[in-house]
């Protein structure tokens, strides 16, 4: 881009290029996809899937780790997006919201849709993405570690029951005993 | 709340980040799992010119029993990698408490053991229990290698005996003495909030009777706290049984809480005394 100025300025505030500081290369897996790109180091990883990638499912709400609303899979774990720098992810794969339904809903987005686990769905995508941590996990999850994983999203409308609901239907929870159900 | 610019490195080797941070003539800052320091840096309440990502630097990422049967936490070693750990879960059973207070299972996901050693956050759980197990932090720096006793290491909110051009390589934690039983407590106001107070306590049982009670308090003060003169009135008495009400008074008269938008010194004694008092029940019900 180049900016041609005006000869005689009609304010004493121009416009001028500020060129973005420190970019570095990234490799990484989103989705399936291999990415190859360059991004400025400042880069929240959130930001990236929106701006850079146009997967705009991740969304973004308190930028500090609090609401969970920008949960990803990172190597199969949730994390917060907007905690994590995108030069940061090369080598590691990324799985969004956007990856989870091919044909048909993914059990973790079906299981919201029968049990009504959403109602305006700003926090929808950052729930999912933790309840399919679990979802995917081989051996059953404690009672405890569910309820700890849900504390990790926050639902404004206040729909949990619904949530909870859905979390029970797609994460094998063990019950007293050893015995797990599905 | 987007971080101001900065430069970007991932460090390849221990080397690399000691040369970075001795080096570097800009304002350089570690980033481990960024748990604390991303909101810190989206907030622009600082503005570090370059972070040195060390997450992958192979000999910062291992979990390892030491040959005097220590346990070693490397500096990139993330808090559920050590959580999942059998070993950690065998033998270092208040490292796990102390985990599983952590904020989410999301932030564990990417936060480090050390990086919370580091942080020094008043109301954090790790630093509790490293003063509480008599850990060993290791730091290197381009004058070599030094190892802080946790009792040492911590000085103030945030504030630690590091200096700026050193790296925490690891944390070290001891074996318990054979017997010794362990707990977190605390009080949040939301599961996953940040501590009001909490406590970690290791205790001892011998004939029916304390041989050993340790405490040590966050949330309470700029750094993990203990108060000798409980631990002493404490020991050789059976706690289902002890004057609870005259161990109150004395953490009122050794502690002074600071008063915030969270809540006040009172309620943040009367916390403390409350939680001493479950948290030793639990762990001597385990003996």
């Amino acid at each position: 881009m180049t900016i041609k100025k005006a000869a005689a300025p009609r304010s004493p505030v121009t416009p001028r290029l500020v060129e973005p500081t420190a970019w570095r290369h990234v490799d990484l897996e989103v989705n399936g996809s291999t990415v190859s790109t360059e991004v400025e180091s400042r880069l929240l990883l959130s930001d990236f899937l929106r701006e850079r990638l146009a997967l705009t499912g991740t969304h973004v709400g308190c930028e500090q780790g609090a609401c969970g609303a920008c949960t990803v899979l990172l190597d199969g774990r949730a994390v917060r997006s907007c905690l994590t720098l995108a030069a940061a992810c090369t080598g590691r794969e990324v799985r969004t919201i956007e990856g989870l339904a091919e044909d048909s809903l993914h059990p973790v987005q079906q299981a919201f849709h029968d049990h009504h686990g959403l109602q305006c769905g700003f926090c929808t995508p950052g729930f999912v993405m933790s309840i399919t941590e679990l979802h995917e996990r081989e051996e059953p999850v404690s009672e405890d570690e569910l309820m700890d994983q849900l504390c990790g999203n926050i639902c404004r409308c206040t729909g949990y029951r619904g949530i909870e609901r859905a979390a029970r239907q797609s994460v094998r929870v063990a019950t007293e005993g050893g015995a797990d159900d599905e | 709340m987007k971080p101001a610019p900065f430069d970007y490195v991932m460090a390849t080797s221990v080397a690399d980040v000691v040369n970075h941070l001795a080096e570097d003539e800009r304002e350089v800052k570690v980033l481990a799992g960024g748990q604390s320091l991303v909101p810190v840096l989206n907030m622009r309440l600082a503005r570090p010119q370059v972070l040195v990502d060390i997450t992958r630097v192979p000999d910062l990422q291992t979990i390892e029993l030491t040959p005097d049967g220590e346990l070693r936490i490397g500096a990139a070693v993330r808090q559920t990698d050590a959580l999942e750990h059998p070993l950690v879960r065998r033998d270092w059973p208040a490292v796990v408490s102390a985990i599983r207070h952590i904020g989410h299972p999301q932030i564990r996901n990417s936060g480090t053991v050390c990086g919370s050693l580091a942080h020094a956050d008043s109301s954090a759980e790790l630093p509790a229990v490293a003063v509480l197990l008599d850990a060993r932090i290791q730091v290197v720096s381009p004058r070599g290698s030094r190892e802080v006793r946790a009792a040492d290491f911590f000085l103030g909110t945030f504030t630690t005996d590091l200096a700026p051009d050193e790296l925490v390589t690891a944390v070290h934690f001891p074996p318990s003495p054979a017997g010794t039983r362990h707990d977190v407590s605390e009080f949040t106001q939301r599961r996953g909030d940040f501590a009001t107070v909490g406590v970690a306590t290791r205790v001892a049982r011998r004939a029916d009777l304390l041989s050993e009670c340790r405490a040590v308090f966050f949330g309470v003060g700029g750094t993990p706290v203990r108060v000798p003169t409980v631990e002493d009135v404490l020991v050789g008495s059976d706690p289902t049984t002890a004057d609870w009400a005259a161990v109150a008074t004395l953490l009122a008269e050794a502690l002074s809480p600071p008063t915030d938008v969270h809540a006040s010194a009172e309620l943040r004694l009367e916390l403390a005394a409350t939680l001493l008092q479950r948290s030793i029940l639990s762990a001597w019900e385990l003996c």
